[in-house]
């Protein structure tokens, strides 16, 4: 095994936040996908992320990966009550606003667009930034998520009474923190392992 | 270590069973379940590797710390204890006073996000510790520093310099996962102690305004 960096030179990193799709070149050797063993195909979950890059770098430590993706699955996913989709993916998209995930933010806001067909307000998210006005729901779920993405944790009682009165219930608050925390999660192996790609130079 | 405790998160929240938050954190089982699955696989894994259970708490520790989030740091740092290190333990609390700043803060690309560029320390171990704390150790807290407060600073050179002081590839997966699940297990138990202090004063301000129109209503004032 190669216990060296992976450089690109060739790549031209994104300079600005898109809702174009990306691709994405890793830092560190995958797992070899000829390789994979039951355990790793478990950690993977779905099988077509044998093809991702970035997936097959986790499955290095598949158990984390199992339950790390059925985490994301259910807090984002799973629509029994609670926050509407589009709101998840906005909490989603605000988080890699605010920490910086080009990557993450490009394929969050594209399903925040596609949910709540509201792409021109997404847009604004992107390229003003988390200070962005929009309207007052909106406006509280980026906030709550900007709250919840800072060191220290800045998330308290001014972000919850404006989710309150914007009128998410506290099954909806609790999304909103699900959807904030994970993306801290998300934005963090997404930044550290590797790099943002147009997606005619990564070919997948 | 703390196989005890069913749900970590609930432990660190304060959640107690049959509470609102218990109800409301059933309604994502999935989420509830495998947020501890997690935790589990990182902190009790069946398959450890090359990464220490020491290596595993000092971090967790000291990630704990930069959040500045009291029961969580006494849960880890509890575990640290116990693994037989309190010396590491002190000198894990010395390096957080030493690395606690605000984030997150850090560099884009050259381009129109410049004008975002917003610098902080690239934070090093005391060069009184680094013998204690040893090469692999002392890299990782030095990654996990800019991972909590600056990950978009992150580059292959970070990675590089994790693997020159001993850490494979694979363990620097387990590394990364380690401080990015911690990041997401402090916000869910921050947020969640946030939400149930505003219900419990929400409701404690009910009752009150209850005490008060019940005793206008006695005729009493």
């Amino acid at each position: 095994m190669t216990e060296t960096t992976l450089s690109h030179p060739g790549n031209r990193e994104p300079v600005a936040f898109t809702q174009e799709e990306l691709g994405w070149l890793p830092w560190l050797e995958p797992f070899p996908a000829e390789q994979l063993t039951e355990r790793h195909w478990a950690g993977l979950v779905d099988a077509s992320r044998a093809k991702s890059p970035y997936f097959l770098l986790l499955a290095r430590d598949p158990d984390v990966l199992q339950a790390r993706t059925k985490t994301d699955k259910d807090i984002f996913y799973n629509t029994r009550d609670g926050l509407p989709r589009a709101e998840r993916e906005l909490a989603a998209t605000a988080t890699s606003r605010s920490n910086g995930c080009i990557f993450c933010a490009s394929v969050h806001s594209r399903f925040a667009t596609q949910f709540s067909k509201r792409g021109a307000d997404i847009q604004r998210l992107l390229d003003e930034g988390v200070d962005v006005d929009i309207d007052p729901r909106w406006n509280a779920v980026i906030a709550a998520s900007v709250a919840l993405t800072e060191t220290p944790v800045a998330f308290g009682d001014a972000q919850i009474e404006a989710l309150r009165t914007a009128g998410l219930d506290d099954l909806e608050i609790v999304d909103v923190i699900n959807g904030a925390a994970f993306f801290n999660w998300a934005n963090r192996l997404m930044l550290s392992l590797g790099e943002p790609a147009a997606r005619s130079v990564s070919a997948g | 270590m703390s196989t005890h405790i069913p749900d970590v998160i609930d432990h660190l929240a304060g959640i107690q069973p049959g509470s609102s938050l218990d109800t409301l954190r059933d309604q994502r089982p999935q989420a509830r379940e495998n947020a501890q699955k997690s935790y589990l696989a990182l902190f009790e894994p069946d398959f450890p590797g090359t990464v220490t259970a020491l290596e595993r708490h000092a971090v967790a520790t000291f990630v704990a710390g930069l959040h500045r989030q009291p029961q969580v740091i006494d849960f880890y740092a509890a575990a640290l204890r116990t693994l037989g290190s309190p010396e590491i333990a002190l000198t894990i609390d010395a390096e957080i006073a030493r690395g606690a700043v605000e984030g997150p803060y850090g560099r884009y690309p050259e381009g129109p996000l410049t004008a975002e560029d917003t610098t902080g320390p690239d934070y090093q171990v005391s060069a009184d510790h680094r013998d204690q704390l040893g090469a692999r150790l002392v890299a990782a807290l030095q990654h996990a520093h800019l991972l909590v407060f600056h990950p978009r600073d992150a580059n292959p050179a970070a990675l590089q310099r994790l693997l020159d002081a001993g850490w494979s590839t694979t363990d620097i997966v387990t590394l990364s996962q380690l401080v990015a699940f911690l990041s997401f297990q402090i916000r869910v138990v921050a947020g969640l102690r946030a939400l149930a202090g505003a219900s419990a004063r929400a409701s404690a301000g009910a009752d009150h305004m209850q005490i008060f129109t019940g005793v206008l209503a006695s005729g009493a004032v």
